[in-house]
């Protein structure tokens, strides 16, 4: 076993710390001294500060934030939103949770940064509804940021206003999507909007909105603090700061690590991780959430950036790691996956709709040995002429396990069809 | 004004118009279901896939703008395969019911099967089950599993009649439309969500199971039943006369006019034409004296009418015409009402309950051609000076159209006095009713449907409307048995007799300065406004 390479924790540092959910002992530890330097500074330097930073959307798709605040229209008198999506529902994914129960003020924190920077005076975190408790506990921390004059009218005497309202979502997977988000804030069902236009053009309530990930706005006031070039020199050339994996599965430490945006997939897994218990070997992995395409165990070797994984096939989508040992059935967790997309599909296009519950009853078929011989290669097929050609990413998403499950492990499917089917 | 070319041709269109509409005016048929000109854009079916060069995967055209310079394919190899793995998704949980369902031979998943899908079915697992046979309202009916979810009729019922009764419930491939708990779909509208249903989803309690499509016959009209004068089509089952109960009407459908109607027509219009095949129609010119019957032929009934016409002095006679009446019959009534110098003349009849009316299509007088009664001049006197003069027996002849003065706003009291004054009493319209059942004469009407003609309707735009059927019996039109009348009466009548409406259009154009310069041709599909 290495060592694990030391980096320095930003999202976690206080995670252990007891109260670090409170006000008091966040701005023990520095909490809040972002806030006054960014009510000091042109929006467009706030704004030119986070694209200099290399920070990147750490929610799945990997977009460079700074970039996408200034597609705000310029001037635009409009009333423009900020929207933290903390539905963290892509399977494998719990890392927002952390950040909502351990470090509430740092999403606020960078909440009022952010707003400053897009001239938003109203932000929405939209929760997703089976966080009860980090939903209480971020609650908790509002009031307690009302309370001290650092919400609502005139924060800190700056004469910046900017209100923060919680809402609760209701169950869906999709209201995670940025537009499914919206519809379902706007008390609509959970639908994704076509684009154009886009959510920067006509978002929540058809204004101008910003949708970001809670780990994403919860770097920005370390960005601020200590500088664009020290977040981007923690990272890759393309991608700054750290990030938080979510590993889950088959380790003997499964949890919340951070670390850089480059580590290898090996190293997070038996360096950070303890490795597979029970002296069983590795089978898979799935690096980003359920949504990305499955890596074996001889393709470990990848590091978890953007490009690294993109080579290798796959992405790394939300950061969620899903480890799997040889004592899973790859047909059988297909079949797990394709029951989640077929129930969560929101039915609004029709290859999603259609497909992902085609998919999964073959899927189901197969495991149960009534499988055909041709299932295999409809699944391939369906799934190849669905993909791209829906309202959102959802369909692709789901595209990504159907396709390599089947590709990467065949041979275990095929040992589960009868051969005279 | 952005120039693109599609398929290689190239079109101009205004700005703002989407790829499925540029491509309509460019001869280019781009298949879709949820896409609807008369509804917002919903992006669902995906079925509407173009090519468009410097662009990486296809694109739906329904929400992508035409754009100066952009250069679309239709028929790519790639768009080609996407339309058909679309129909293979639309249908892979369809029921494949057709020989039982009502849609059968008008419904686009059949059609477009045919021309984009044509693939081999794979799927072999139980497909998804959802109610059927589900009323939603008076004239609705769904069956959720032929439903493809392409939400025209919600978006129909929120943006057309703003009345929101339906909604997509559950997710994935258990999505099904659905009214809201404590809806039903009886909005004045709601027959227009069968039309735009491009599948067997939603069809038409009334006309269901009366009669296959492919044995209807279709001719264009207008509607008849208010001042806005609907473009329709009635579709009328004449290759199997046992089928729809023998009834030759079978159903009225709208069609577009972007002036009158957009693509919508209300329910009462829908489905006021029962009237037409019923047994209250009169079929045979009656002439009726000392309580007895007896019928007459045209000739006959005409030289009654005639001579009656000459024995009484002009202001002996009154005359109520009706708004019902096209321009070339009311026309062709004013120049008998000229000739023999009748001024008692009006088409005022008051309604027994005043007309609903709303911000849509439907107005409140419930006729579709007062506008033309009133440019032709119809109205030099008044209904109750007519009546009265009856009454007071100075009137001696009363020659009603179509009314039924007793079932109508005026005092029945007054209407019985006036027509028990009047020596003779002459009704003509299409129906019996209580009126016509008093009358001394009956001569019978083609219905709309059984002749052509105009009608202007309140915004002063003519409308031309096409002979559906024959007449029943011997009804004929009024302006043919106005003409008849004419050269009964004998005496200088300069005009020609008319054989067709067009001749007496010409009249009308002719002499009638609203009119002028408008040919019965030049009319077209859509009309042509009178002049100021």
């Amino acid at each position: 076993m290495s060592v694990p390479v030391t980096v320095e924790k930003i999202f976690t540092r206080n995670f252990d710390r007891p109260g670090s959910h409170t006000l008091g002992v966040y701005r023990e530890t520095g909490g809040y001294t972002a806030l006054p330097k960014a009510l000091g500074m042109e929006p467009a330097a706030i704004t030119e500060e986070v694209k200099q930073s290399n920070l990147r959307g750490l929610g799945g798709a990997a977009f460079p934030t700074g970039m996408k605040w200034s597609f705000i229209p310029k001037g635009s008198t409009a009333p423009k939103y900020l929207v933290i999506n903390a539905d963290e529902g892509e399977p494998g994914t719990f890392k927002d949770r952390y950040l909502l129960e351990r470090d509430p003020h740092a999403l606020i924190e960078g909440m009022i940064i952010a707003a400053r920077a897009i001239d938003s005076h109203t932000g929405f975190v939209y929760i997703r509804g089976e966080y009860v408790r980090p939903w209480e506990i971020f609650s908790g921390a509002v009031k307690e940021a009302y309370d001290a004059g650092l919400l609502g009218r005139n924060i800190q005497g700056s004469g910046f206003d900017f209100d923060i309202v919680v809402h609760r979502g209701a169950g869906a997977y999709i209201c995670g999507e940025e537009t499914g988000l919206l519809s379902s804030l706007e008390g609509k069902k959970g639908w994704p909007k076509i684009k154009p236009p886009f959510p920067a053009i006509k978002g929540a309530f058809g204004q101008p909105t910003i949708v970001n990930n809670v780990e994403t706005i919860a770097a920005v006031p370390h960005i601020i603090n200590r500088g664009a070039a020290w977040f981007a020199g923690l990272g890759t050339k393309t991608q700054g700061g750290t990030r938080l994996y979510s590993v889950s599965g088959h380790v003997v430490k499964p949890g919340v690590v951070e670390t850089s945006v480059s580590v290898t997939l090996r190293s997070l897994i038996y360096d950070h991780c303890g490795g597979i218990p029970g002296g069983r070997r590795l089978k898979a992995v799935v690096p980003g959430g359920s949504s990305a395409p499955i890596l074996t165990a001889d393709e470990i070797d990848v590091t978890m950036d953007a490009d690294g994984l993109k080579a290798a096939g796959t992405m790394i989508g939300s950061a969620g790691v899903i480890v799997m040992d040889e004592t899973v059935s790859i047909p059988e967790a297909l079949m797990v996956v394709a029951r989640f997309y077929a129930h969560e599909s929101c039915g609004q296009c029709t290859p999603c709709r259609e497909s992902t519950g085609w998919i999964y009853k073959i899927s189901h078929r197969i495991v149960e040995g009534k499988g055909r011989k041709d299932d295999l290669d409809t699944i391939l097929d369906v799934a190849k002429r669905g993909a791209g050609t829906t309202i959102c990413a959802f369909y692709d998403g789901a595209v990504g396990p159907y396709v390599s499950y089947i590709e990467k492990f065949r041979e275990e499917f095929e040992a589960l069809i009868p051969r005279d089917a | 004004m952005p120039k693109l070319t599609i398929d290689g041709k190239e079109v101009e269109v205004a700005p703002g118009t989407n790829l499925i509409e540029a491509a309509r005016q460019a001869g280019v048929e781009v298949p879709h279901y949820c896409y609807h000109p008369g509804l917002s854009i919903a992006g669902q079916c995906r079925l509407c896939m173009v090519d468009i060069e410097k662009n990486p995967r296809p694109q739906i055209g329904c929400n992508t703008q035409a754009a100066d310079g952009m250069v679309v394919h239709t028929q790519t190899e790639r768009v080609l395969e996407t339309r058909k793995s679309i129909m293979e998704f639309h249908l892979v949980n369809h029921p494949l019911d057709c020989p039982v369902c009502d849609q059968a031979g008008e419904c686009w998943l059949q059609i477009y099967y045919m021309r984009h899908g044509l693939y081999d079915p794979r799927m072999v697992d139980e497909k998804v089950h959802k109610p059927k046979a589900v009323p939603l309202g008076p004239h609705v009916i769904l069956d959720a599993e032929r439903c493809i979810l392409c939400s025209r009729c919600v978006r129909f019922c929120d943006e057309v009649t703003g009345t929101g009764e339906l909604g997509i419930f559950n997710r994935g491939d258990h999505s099904e439309i659905g009214l809201f708990p404590g809806k039903t779909l009886e909005n004045k509208y709601s027959g227009n969500v069968i039309d735009i249903c491009p599948v067997g989803a939603l069809t038409d309690r009334e006309f269901r199971f009366q009669v296959r499509v492919w044995y209807l016959d279709t001719a264009r009209s207008v509607c008849n039943g208010c001042a806005r004068g609907c473009n329709i089509e009635v579709h009328t089952s004449r290759r199997r006369v046992h089928h729809n109960q023998g009834r030759r009407l079978a159903r009225i459908k709208p069609r577009h006019n972007p002036d009158v109607n957009r693509w919508w027509i209300c329910d009462d219009g829908r489905y006021g034409f029962r009237w037409i095949d019923d047994d209250t129609r009169l079929l045979a010119p009656v002439r009726r004296a000392n309580g007895k019957d007896v019928q007459l032929g045209w000739d006959e009934a005409v030289a009654v009418l005639a001579e009656a016409l000459r024995r009484y002095r002009a202001e002996e006679i009154g005359i109520l015409a009706s708004p019902q009446m096209s321009n070339e019959d009311l026309f062709a009534l004013q120049r008998i009402a000229g000739r023999l110098g009748i001024r008692a003349v009006d088409h005022r009849v008051p309604p027994r309950v005043p007309g609903d009316e709303d911000h849509l299509l439907i107005r409140a007088d419930k006729h579709p051609n007062r506008r033309g009664a009133e440019l032709i001049g119809l109205d030099q006197a008044e209904t109750r000076a007519i009546l009265d003069g009856a009454r007071d027996r100075r009137i001696k002849l009363l020659w009603i159209f179509q009314h039924d003065l007793l079932d109508s706003g005026l005092p029945t009291a007054d209407v019985t006095a006036a027509l028990a004054g009047a020596e003779m009493v002459v009704f003509q319209g299409p129906s019996a009713n209580a009126t016509s059942a008093g009358a001394h004469l009956v001569l019978p009407s083609a219905a709309y449907v059984e002749r052509e003609g105009t009608f202007t309707n309140f915004q002063g735009r003519v409308q031309r409307f096409r002979t559906v059927v024959e007449p029943l019996g011997e009804a004929a039109a009024d302006w043919d048995i106005l003409g008849r009348l004419g050269r009964a009466l004998g005496g200088e009548d300069p005009a020609p007799v008319a054989t067709r409406a067009e001749q007496v259009f010409a009249g009308l154009a002719g002499q009638v300065p609203a009119f002028s310069g408008m040919t019965y041709r030049g009319l077209g599909d859509v009309g042509l406004m009178v002049k100021a």
